[in-house]
């Protein structure tokens, strides 16, 4: 059959600021054929998103097609008149954008965006627009799509947004679809059903699908072919189980070794260096740098893609080096925590954020809605790794945040060491303050811009250790240096930095401190997996050498597996269950964190996820009885909605809150 | 939440009332001193102040005139010893036409060009437009005001230079008087919401969901009104209600330049008068006007945008 979309030999690139002409992407073919499911991997700035609204015929602004085309059903795209892209796009051809939440008209209502693409790309009469809307949205599974639809995109969450954004590329029938990083972003219980439902669509529909992603775990679950591409060039191709599970290729077994495992526990392998900059290539093989095998021909010759034994196609001279090596790569097991003094104690923390009403706050008057997060009592002891865990909005960064003293307690206390902290920052000391830090998720945010590194890490060192000069220079160096920056990079701007360098020197400035506790929000969401992989590798190194306690807060349960040694599993700012790592992950566990971490998507093909319960949101936690009663796919009845579950204990250490019995709660 | 915006608009005003009556009252000298001048000593002095009520306590007098201007009555005023509820009226009027006028003129021309040169971006079109704004807003007004006298009445003829018409004429005898200033005005304004409406709409054309609607196969001119104008347009709002509060000041120099009988002129001659009673009248109008377009901006925005709209309805 002939190939749906067929990109031949593509170039695509910008004029650089020096007038030289840098490739973006460069002389790349990909072809895919009708109901084929291809995968396009690779790291931020590898070009895979460029590639795939390329098929489109669109480029972002600034960027160029050099060379080749881009022919869908046997159209050229970026040979045709507006008004032909405009029939084709978002008809034949559409796309799923990676942000929906930013893809969506703030100012429309979600029916009048539907009823849109319809009007441009449906058959329908125009009387039948507004049934077949809502059609639209219930086929996605929504709930209440009568209700969405007059709706405007903030007022849904992400994953309904998404669900949206699907309905939408729906509308035209279309008989491909391009996917770009649509589930990035979206807890992993949404993930999980956003991509099953995609899986049903295109096995229904027949639909080609060309999807883009980070994330090797959705791309076994949809895909059966997957590309690697690295600065700009494919450098393997092949069936989703050869890429994934004997990859020929150095960096493909160095972005899969880089990936946290469930069911491991050993840190995962972080692939050092990063990719050159678009132009900056060489003459040889761009991945030369990073890789283990390299040889002085890779650095002269640029290695052609070449047909694999297993039926693909390769980018390097040593594929059957690179094949003996696979699984040879195994990560060093985590700093565990053996036991120590009470470093940070929570005793029956609440959390509010609902203020009183103005009305009520004149009559003294409080809230009567429960508290975002309530009876919160956990006690970490001093070189130890608490990870919290839970969908959005499970109240984790609230916690932290009532931890550093940045919102108030509406009840409870928090101990470090033997002092009770007062509740906000501004009433602590500065030992205390020091104490205490906090890393934040997206360094792009926590940086001040104008600052240079060494502005930044000598803010702590001269608050808190009063150091100047030589001195305090030498420190900010020493620092770095721990983190794996070199001196070099203390008169750099944050701009001038990688996504993972930004990282390290929000970590450096935490530890600058010397801090006892540091409270990890997030730190590696943003990151690509290589880059997080290097940061998870620094702070066990951190936690080995300096005994630091950490609060680490993630939603991907496999990097909380990889780190921590204790977990605790959040619903609705509630404590579901709390234990050793491997007690929440292999033993008897709550409902909800088997609903967790039944939703995990593993770079296996193999592998599938179980989801157990729907992944609505709720608005508030219930007032009484179990805060997972709304979802709880083993709800036992009345009791759950008006009775606290009590806690139980299987093993030492390992609480469950919940009414099923011990015994019922490990059978499925 | 309308209620409290209202509320706190409300508390602004009187904050406002006090920080006037203060300030003047801080003043060396008050409206007697100034209306009787050389003369204002012994019992000369003594029988004004008490005609005019001046020997009473501050708060006394505070809230008289307080609650006189909540009426709409402002006394009167000091060297006429007319009512300044009168005088201030038709003055009032006078700029508020200026103000009309130029914004009728100004703020759709802005608009426009603003969109205009936002989708041209680098364009010809934005280049020439761009560069305007940017000369026409660091020009002073008084310069442009009287450059434009020069070329236009002077030079050419067309357009009376100066204002004759008296502050109690009828509106229709204000033209062809009044075109040159709304000229003025309306440059400034124009120049300035336009820099704003471009940026807005190259913002938000260069958003994701413009790239969205794009490859959704949206026709270009469906993108630029139903997309991306709704949400551009949303920042003008504030600009303009901005703008109109500058207009408020800017009018002054306009009206003394070109003799203009309005509210901007009738400070500076109090001003240079002592006329103290109306100078608190013109302030205290002056802040109401800028604290009433401010809050009515804010309200325009928050119920042309949903997301302000929702929290809003939800909040109340």
């Amino acid at each position: 059959m002939s190939a749906l979309i067929d990109i031949r030999d593509i170039s695509v690139g910008f004029v650089g600021r020096d007038g030289r002409t840098r490739e973006v992407l460069r002389n790349i073919d990909l072809a895919v054929a009708p109901g084929e499911c291809v995968g396009l991997v690779g790291e931020s700035g590898s070009g895979k998103s460029t590639l795939a609204l390329a098929a489109m015929g669109y480029l972002k602004r600034g960027l160029r097609l050099l060379n080749g085309s881009a022919v869908f059903s046997g159209t050229d795209m970026f040979a045709q008149s507006r008004r032909e892209l405009e029939r084709i796009r978002g008809g034949q051809l559409a796309l799923i954008p990676q942000n929906s939440g930013q893809s969506l008209t703030p100012t429309l209502r979600i029916g009048a965006q539907l009823g849109e693409a319809l009007r441009l790309h449906s058959a329908l009469p125009a009387d039948q627009h507004a049934a077949k809307v809502v059609e639209l949205l219930g086929h996605v599974r929504l709930p209440d799509p009568e209700a969405i639809v007059a709706r405007f995109p903030h007022e849904l969450s992400g994953g309904q947004q998404q669900r949206v954004a699907i309905a939408m590329a729906l509308a035209g029938e279309p008989e491909a679809l391009l996917l770009d990083e649509p589930t990035t972003g979206l807890d992993v219980t949404t993930q999980a059903h956003i991509l099953e439902l995609l899986r049903d669509i295109a096995a229904d529909r027949g639909m080609a699908m060309v999807y883009v992603s980070h994330d090797l775990g959705a791309i076994a679950r949809v895909c059966t072919r997957v590309v690697v591409m690295y600065a700009g060039e494919v450098v393997l191709e092949g069936s989703t189980r050869h890429v994934l599970k004997f990859p020929t290729h150095p960096y493909a077994q160095g972005l899969l070794a880089s990936i946290p495992k469930l069911d491991d526990s050993a840190l995962p392998i972080a692939l050092d260096g990063r990719p050159p900059a678009p132009g900056d290539a060489g003459a040889g093989c761009a991945f030369a740098d990073r890789c283990a095998l390299v040889q002085d021909r890779c650095r002269s010759t640029r290695p052609q893609l070449e047909a694999s034994e297993s039926g693909g196609t390769v980018r390097c001279f040593f594929t059957k080096e690179a094949g003996r090596q696979q699984g040879q790569i195994i990560g060093a097991a985590p700093a565990r925590f053996s036991g120590g003094d009470t470093m940070l104690d929570l005793d029956g923390l609440a959390i509010s954020y609902a203020r009183p009403r103005l009305l009520d706050q004149l009559l003294g008057r409080g809230t009567d809605v429960p508290p975002t997060v309530d009876d919160i009592s956990i006690s970490i002891g001093k070189g130890e790794t608490l990870g919290l865990v839970g969908e959005s909005g499970s109240g984790k960064s609230t916690i932290l945040k009532t931890i550093a003293g940045l919102l108030p307690p509406a009840a409870g206390a928090v101990t470090a060491g033997d002092q009770s902290l007062p509740h906000m920052v501004e009433h602590r000391d500065p030992g205390q303050l020091r104490q205490i830090q906090l890393i934040f998720q997206n360094p792009d945010d926590s940086l001040n811009p104008r600052h240079t590194v060494a502005d930044i890490l000598e803010q702590p060192l001269k608050l808190y250790f009063g150091l100047t000069g030589g001195k305090l220079r030498a420190r900010s160096a020493e620092i770095l240096e721990r983190v794996r920056l070199g001196a070099h990079y203390l008169d750099r701007l944050p701009s001038q930095l990688s996504g993972g360098e930004k990282q390290r020197v929000a970590i450096a400035r935490a530890f600058a401190a010397g801090p006892e506790i540091v409270l990890c929000d997030e730190v590696t969401s943003a990151l690509d997996v290589s880059v997080q992989a290097a940061v998870l590798d620094l702070l066990n190194d951190l936690k080995r050498s300096q005994g630091t306690t950490y609060i680490f807060v993630s939603h991907d349960l496999a990097v909380v597996r990889a780190l921590s040694d204790r977990v605790a599993v959040l619903y609705q700012g509630r404590l579901c269950e709390i234990g050793q790592t491997d007690q929440v992950f292999e033993g008897e566990s709550h409902p909800y964190t088997k609903v967790l971490l039944g939703a995990v998507l593993e770079p296996d093909p193999d592998a599938a996820p179980t989801l157990a319960a729907d992944d609505i949101v709720e608005r508030a936690p219930p007032a009484s009885g179990c805060p997972f009663q709304r979802r709880c796919p083993r709800r036992l009845g009345e009791i759950c909605d008006t009775d606290t579950p009590p806690w139980q204990s299987p093993e030492a250490g390992h609480f469950i809150r919940c009414h099923i019995s011990l015994e019922d709660l490990n059978v499925d | 939440m309308l209620m409290r915006r209202l509320f706190l608009g409300a508390i602004t005003v009187w904050i406002v009332s006090i920080i006037i009556f203060a300030g003047v009252e801080v003043l060396p000298g008050d409206a007697c001193t100034a209306f009787l001048e050389r003369e204002a000593q012994g019992k000369l002095l003594e029988n004004c102040r008490e005609a005019q009520g001046l020997n009473r306590s501050a708060a006394e007098r505070y809230f008289d005139w307080a609650s006189g201007a909540v009426r709409g009555d402002f006394g009167v005023s000091a060297n006429g010893q007319k009512s300044i509820s009168e005088l201030v009226g038709n003055r009032l009027r006078n700029s508020l036409l200026l103000a009309v006028c130029a914004l009728a003129i100004g703020v759709p021309l802005a608009i426009f060009l603003g969109v205009v040169t936002g989708l041209r971006r680098e364009k010809p079109v934005d280049l020439v437009f761009s560069s305007t704004a940017v000369f026409a807003m660091t020009i002073p007004e008084f310069v442009s005001a009287t450059v434009l006298i020069l070329v236009f009445s002077v030079w050419l003829g067309w357009l009376p230079g100066i204002v004759l018409t008296s502050a109690g004429a009828p509106i229709s005898e204000f033209f062809p008087e009044i075109v040159l200033p709304v000229i003025v005005l309306g440059m400034v304004m124009t120049a300035h919401i336009l820099r704003m409406v471009r940026s807005s709409v190259i913002e938000v054309m260069a958003g994701e969901y413009v790239q969205m609607a794009i490859l959704k196969g949206v026709p270009y001119w469906h993108i630029v009104f139903r997309h991306a104008l709704p949400n551009a347009l949303l920042p003008a709002i504030n600009v303009v209600a901005l703008t109109i509060a500058w207009l408020l000041g800017g009018v002054v120099v306009i009206e003394v330049v070109f003799n203009y009988p309005g509210l901007g002129r009738m400070m500076i001659d109090a001003i240079s008068d002592r006329d103290l009673p109306v100078v608190q009248a013109i302030a205290l109008i002056v802040a109401t006007v800028y604290v009433g377009v401010n809050l009515t901006a804010d309200l325009m925005t928050m119920f042309l945008n949903p997301r302000l709209r929702t929290h809003a309805l939800r909040g109340s």
